[in-house]
């Protein structure tokens, strides 16, 4: 049941190793090298790739992509394939962590570096320690500040593996921030097929010595076993994942949140919501196509909610073929433009109250030939993008945020709420 | 904070090697760590630096951990290749892992585990054994994970310098950290252990389970998955194991959740009460739903994992298949394995919206996904009957686009469906025919023609539609032409008019005097003979009603889905497949270095044997010799037992010629050795032999009443062994009157109380009767009782293995008493013993004869013998994964050549 990998590659665009830890000394580079490149070769494109691969010769490799970068492991076992590749991701976030963007021009600038996080984040390919913040007190980039700290800060062992002790802030603040992002499918005949909402709570946090905070929500579960009466909205929240700094146990029992944060931002837990919405921003296209001449859509987006509310940044992207020209385009309100990069129509509406229908009207010239019988178009959907702020779907609530800290100082929790829009699809006909 | 080390790759074109050298000797500190990463610089674009070994290890003794660090990251690359310098720096490491500083404790305990030369390793005993006591929890979680490095080094060394014991301490260490490495540690040792070396008990479970609240994120998968082995007692402990991991479904770690998920589902097996189970049920499904949110390449391991879960649990996700909806950015591995869901979880309730799914997938660009879609509309009609009129309707739409490849894939799901609903659907004939001439798969064509046979009384003409595919009969591939074979032959016995009797006719030509394809020959040879001989029997065999298909989709045996569930999370999930099948215990490839640096191979480091049976002798090389007596355990040669006879070989032989094998309990043959002797046992004699019969191991035991009184009530039991091996069965044995002797057979099963250490061939044996004393005497286990009849190799399955043996797993021994007097009968008794020769070779009077052998949980013996005939002296090498058993196995291969 156990199982570590072998090895861990940096590889660049073309499959080429930059940077790689031996752990077990059982892969070599340069079949690893051998073996991705020719995948690479085979496919084009790594995306088309499922992550997890085997090579005949016993070995499976997995690999992610981050920019021009690819993170690849080779292993001999049966391990636990989740865990690598969210480990892979956790690098990822390391590096950007320690060279603000990961990519083959950072580890080369840094691969010193590179080889001691490799070394501290994984023994014997078993994921060890992800934690940037506080991976950054033992290990630098700064030569010269390297005698700074010379023993691994308590917290890499500790059980609160997240926070080191000693922060002090002259003023004590959190950030809370409620985000809410829709994501909608609807099908070409108008049907909602899927909708649902995934929220996060987002924390910045700049608090001194080893504060206990607790959050409060208005989670129906909670309110009703504590027999209160509910003054506003209670919310039903389909499922919750928390930050391991979160007493998972403590909430389980009594539904309390309860934790010791870590220093800065950090996502303190995630939501998900599947009752069905209203779409926020409803959208309707008709195209008409008149082969070999032309193309006319006429696009109507209707804002769906509350007229106190605004959405912002609005962006509609209605697909056209890839083949039109001329653009013709009129919008009653915002600007809409042609974007051939993305074969696509742009509409942006800078603020779009609740309750408004908007209008766009365009026209595209097509060449007079076309292909005999070429392959089916693309078939993309409407996409929408927007902001609403001050506003939640959900109806989430932060009913309290009490932060306990031994030195016994006040530390004031601000909160802010928004919804915006995830992966909103609308399929055309 | 970005760096600027890119400079250290720039090169100065010529000497460069000598230039390094000076600048690592150069009296300036700074310029010693420059030089020290232009070198590492090197080694990271796979230059070989390992000439400046020497210099790069003076560097070591420094204050400056990071160019430690990096003299240490040298030497985990190039101490393989150099085994005699690494030797220096030794003395720096045992240093370091007494520093004051606990990062350069665990810095030098870490960098030595990975050091993988022999001499080195004996050398870090010391520290390890310290560091695992260490103050600091930082070095004893870095010291436990180094245990198991050296386990993969050196076995033997870990279990005798007690370093599992210390191990097992660590479960009760108060810091989770080091508890989550030592079960790390524990369970790799475990898996390349055929003794139980970690078990949980219910003692250790509740240790873990404390400590699983309070680990990182990726000690919590350690934890879980090591629990994952662990059979709950009762259905009460389940329910509280479930109770405690739980709470682990709502961490935001992917893996901690779904290891959560692997432990729930395994325990619920165990939980009888209906409502705890559907709670479960409940429990699980928004955590899994959620898993879809996460990074695409996360979400297809949890897709894979979900799709064994809905085979299991069906009721667990059977309300979300909305979520397996295809996004339109979703990668294309993802859209794939939520299209295979989707079919899983389609049902009479959903299967409209299903279809609309579908239906919009079968339109998309990628030419695989749209056909695995047009797929899965015929799998759910095969799977849903009363959709399947529904799933026809949207078929025959996407039919109509005239798309080419949707076309195709729709026609051969529109077979399947006739089979699974004959005469039903036929009026769509006419609507697929439009389509015939558009065909150009094989697989579709074939799909078609069957179709036309099938069903060709129905289709006017029938028979004008096969000829036009009979024209291009010889260059049609084997698939279509065998099925033009079979249509033809339907269309002649339904409409036995002129035109198919001319077609019969050419077909049968074409398919037999024209072809170089035996199946298809064969097949229009039968024909040709039912229809010229009785064609009412060909009727009854070709036209004969077909078993009706069913679906497929839940395509996993149980059996094999229990073993992947177990493995929920692990690429066994992954692959659908068992880990013996892709994982490979012993290690293959050879050194990076090794490969990369082949044209220094000057340095003395040639790969194990590659020419084996024929070519030179895998033992002869110097190099692996003489690493015989490093390894080779004192207790390798004790003289020959007293007890053993010399005929053993033969007898064991004979005795599988001779008795019958359903009759295993009336033993006979030749006399067994004394064991207990008459003087001793107070006039009670017993001798007895372990044998194996028929694939069983069995105590061949005599008793002897040399007393005055009847003797009675029998027992017997075995202490403790290497192998477990123990009574599978009471002993009988009749009241013995005075003067009479008895001999009866007990089934032995190995296995079951193991003693530790390294394994030996004692077997203590105790027997009581009612009359007497209780009697000890010893025994010893000959290890081939448990070699396998399956043992036999094929020769390239022996030389892969040999090869892929690492060399210090190679042993010899010479037997200086053992004689061969005729290669054949040695042979000959030897595979008695199921020890089978595979090869022979002659090299100048010697004999070298290949053998293989094979203990259960699959422990193979390579096994290679050399001798003169009628010469005394037997040299035996070996080569096996599994080193404690060496010395035992020497034991037994003396015994047999004797």
């Amino acid at each position: 049941m156990a199982g570590a990998v072998s090895a861990l590659f940096l590889l660049d665009i073309k499959g080429r190793v930059l940077v790689w830890r031996d752990y077990r000394g059982d892969v070599s580079a340069l079949q690893a090298e051998r073996f991705f490149t020719k995948l690479l070769d085979k496919e084009g494109d790594a995306e088309v790739h499922s992550p997890v691969v085997y090579d005949d010769a016993g070995v499976t490799y997995m690999f992610i992509q981050h920019n021009n970068v690819f993170l690849l492991t080779a292993a001999r076992q049966n391990c636990n394939a989740a865990s690598i590749l969210l480990f892979l991701h956790r690098v990822v976030d390391v590096f950007k962590h320690y060279f603000e963007e990961l990519e083959e021009e950072s580890l080369r600038d840094n691969f010193v570096v590179v080889y001691e996080l490799l070394d501290e984040m994984m023994d014997f390919g078993y994921p060890q320690y992800t934690e940037a913040k506080i991976l950054s007190e033992f290990i630098k980039t700064d030569a010269y500040r390297m005698e700074v700290s010379q023993r691994p800060p308590m917290a890499v062992t500790n059980a609160v593996s997240w926070r080191s002790e000693g922060i002090r802030y002259k003023k004590n603040e959190v950030f809370l921030d409620v985000v809410e992002s829709v994501n909608i499918l609807v099908n070409s005949n108008g049907q909602i097929v899927r909708s649902d909402v995934v929220g996060a709570l987002k924390m910045r946090t700049y608090l001194s010595g080893m504060p206990e905070c607790k959050l409060g929500l208005n989670d129906r579960v909670l309110l009703e076993a504590q027999g209160r009466a509910t003054k506003g909205k209670a919310i039903d929240l389909d499922d919750i994942k928390f930050h391991q700094c979160v007493r998972l146990a403590r909430f389980e029992n009594d539904r309390t949140i309860s934790f010791i944060p870590p220093d800065g931002s950090f996502d303190l837990m995630t939501y998900r919501l599947s009752t069905q919405v209203k779409p926020l921003i409803w959208v309707e296209a008709q195209i008409e196509k008149h082969s070999r001449s032309r193309i006319e859509l006429m696009v109507k987006a209707r804002s769906q909610f509350k007229e106190r509310s605004t959405a912002t940044n609005v962006e509609i992207e209605v697909p056209v073929p890839s083949d039109a020209t001329n653009p013709n385009i009129r919008t009653s309100m915002g600007s809409a433009a042609y974007a051939p990069e993305r074969d696509a129509m742009v509409w942006k509406v800078k603020s779009f109250p609740g309750g408004k229908e908007y209008m766009c009207r365009a026209e595209f010239s097509l060449p007079s030939i076309t292909a005999e019988e070429g392959a089916p178009e693309k078939k993309a959907p409407i996409r929408v993008k927007f902001e609403i702020p001050y506003f939640t779907v959900s109806g989430i609530q932060v009913r309290y945020l009490k932060i306990i800290e031994k030195s016994g100082y006040q530390a004031l929790p601000w909160v802010r709420y928004i919804t915006m829009a995830g992966e909103y699809e609308l399929r055309l006909i | 904070m970005s760096g600027h080390d890119s400079k250290y790759f720039s090169t100065t074109k010529k000497g460069e090697i000598p230039e390094l050298k000076e600048e690592l000797n150069s009296q300036y500190k700074d310029k010693r760590k420059d030089a020290v990463k232009k070198v590492i610089a090197a080694m990271t674009v796979g230059k070989d630096v390992s000439s400046l070994f020497t210099d790069v290890v003076n560097c070591m003794q420094t204050e400056n951990l990071e160019l430690k660090k990096l003299v240490y990251l040298y030497l985990i690359n190039y101490a393989k290749s150099q085994p005699d310098l690494a030797i220096l720096a030794v003395n720096t490491f045992v240093k370091d892992s007494q520093d004051p500083n606990p990062l350069i404790r665990a810095l030098a305990v870490r960098t030595m585990g990975c050091i993988r030369v022999d001499k080195i390793t004996e050398y870090l005993c010391d520290p390890l054994q310290r560091c695992l006591k260490d103050d600091d929890p930082y070095v004893r979680k870095t010291a436990a994970i180094c245990v198991a490095k050296l386990y993969d080094i050196n076995a033997e060394l870990v279990e005798d310098r007690g370093f599992l014991e210390a191990l097992k301490d660590l479960i009760s260490d108060n810091n989770p950290m080091v508890v989550a490495n030592a079960v790390a540690a524990l369970a790799e040792i475990q898996d390349s252990s055929v003794r139980p070396i970690f078990e949980i008990t219910s003692h250790t479970l509740s240790k873990l389970l404390t400590a699983l609240n309070e680990c990182t994120e990726w000690g919590q998968v350690f934890i879980l998955d090591s629990l994952s082995r662990y059979k709950a007692a009762d259905a009460r402990e389940a329910e509280n194991i479930v109770e405690r991991v739980t709470p682990r479904l709502q961490h935001a770690n992917c893996a901690v959740v779904l290891s959560a998920v692997k432990i729930i589902l395994l325990q619920m097996e165990l939980i009888t009460s209906t409502d705890v189970v559907r709670n479960l049920c409940k429990k699980m499904a928004p955590p899994l739903v959620t898993l879809l949110s996460a990074e695409p390449e996360i979400q297809y391991v949890a897709l894979r994992n979900i799709n064994l879960i809905v085979q299991k649990r069906p009721t667990i996700l059977a309300h979300e298949i909305k979520v397996f909806f295809c996004k339109y950015n979703d990668p294309i591995y993802v859209k794939m394995e939520k299209l295979e869901i989707m079919i899983k979880l389609a049902s009479d309730r959903n299967i409209d919206q299903v279809l609309l799914e579908f239906k919009e997938y079968a339109t998309e660009v990628d030419v695989d996904f749209v056909r695995k879609a047009v797929r899965a509309i015929g799998r759910c009609a095969i799977k849903l009957e009363r959709a399947a009129e529904r799933c026809i309707s949207v078929l025959l739409e996407l039919i109509k686009i005239k798309v080419n490849y949707v076309v195709q894939e729709a026609i051969i799901v529109i077979k399947d469906i006739f089979r699974r609903y004959p005469n039903t659907y036929e009026s769509i004939i006419a609507t697929l025919c439009e389509s015939l001439d558009t065909l150009d798969e094989p697989e579709a064509k074939a799909s078609m023609i069957w179709i036309i046979g099938e069903y060709a009384e129905r289709i006017d003409n029938a028979d004008e539609l096969l000829e036009s595919f009979l024209e291009t009969f010889p260059e049609e591939p084997a698939l279509v032409q065998l099925q033009l074979l079979t249509a033809t032959v339907k269309l002649f016995l339904k409409k036995p008019t002129e035109g198919p009797q001319q077609m019969i006719q050419a077909v049968l030509n074409n398919a037999t005097v024209e072809t170089d394809n035996p199946d298809l020959r064969d097949r229009a040879y039968i024909y040709w003979r039912l229809l010229s001989t009785d064609p009412e029997a060909a009727k009854d065999v070709v036209l004969a009603e077909k078993p009706v298909i069913s679906d497929d989709s839940n395509q996993l045996d149980s059996s094999l889905l229990d073993e992947l569930l177990a493995n929920i999370s692990t690429l066994s999930s992954v692959y659908h497949k068992p880990p013996e099948s892709f994982v490979s215990r012993v290690k293959a490839a050879p050194r990076a270095d090794d490969e990369e640096f082949a044209d220094t191979a000057e340095t003395g480091y040639s790969e194990s044997p590659s020419q084996g049976v024929d070519g030179a002798s895998p033992s002869s090389s110097v190099g692996t010799s003489s690493n015989v007596p490093v390894k080779q355990p004192a207790t390798a040669s004790p003289p020959a037992p007293a007890a053993m006879p010399d005929l053993l070989g033969d007898l064991m032989g004979m005795d599988n010629a001779i008795v019958p094998v359903d009759e295993p309990a009336t033993p006979s043959g030749p006399p067994l050795p004394v064991l207990l002797p008459s003087t001793t046992g107070q006039g009670l004699q017993i001798s007895a032999q372990l044998t194996r019969r028929d694939g069983q191991i069995y105590y061949d035991i005599s008793f002897e009443n040399g007393t005055q009184g009847v003797l009675d009530g029998f027992m017997i039991q075995f202490n403790k062994n290497s192998f477990g091996l123990a009574a599978g069965e009471a002993l009988q044995v009749p009241p013995l009157q005075p003067g009479a002797s008895t001999r009866t057979l007990l089934l032995m099963v190995p296995f079951q109380n193991i003693s530790p250490g390294a394994p030996t061939s004692l077997l203590q044996v105790a027997v009581k009767n009612n009359q007497q004393p209780v009697w000890y005497f010893n025994d010893k286990i000959p290890l081939h009782v448990f070699f396998g009849e399956d043992g036999k190799m094929e020769r390239a399955g022996f030389l892969e293995g040999w090869k892929s043996l690492p060399d210090d797993h190679e042993f010899t021994k010479e037997f200086p008493s053992s004689v061969i007097s005729s290669i054949d009968a040695t042979v000959e008794r030897l595979a008695a013993s199921n020890v089978f020769f595979i090869a022979k070779r002659k090299n100048a009077n010697l004999d070298v004869l290949y053998l293989s052998a094979k203990m259960p949980r699959g422990i193979p013996f390579l096994i290679e013998i050399t001798a003169a005939v009628g010469v005394p002296g037997v040299k035996c090498a070996v080569k096996t994964p599994n080193k404690e058993m060496v010395p035992v196995f020497f034991e037994a291969m003396e015994a047999l050549t004797k």
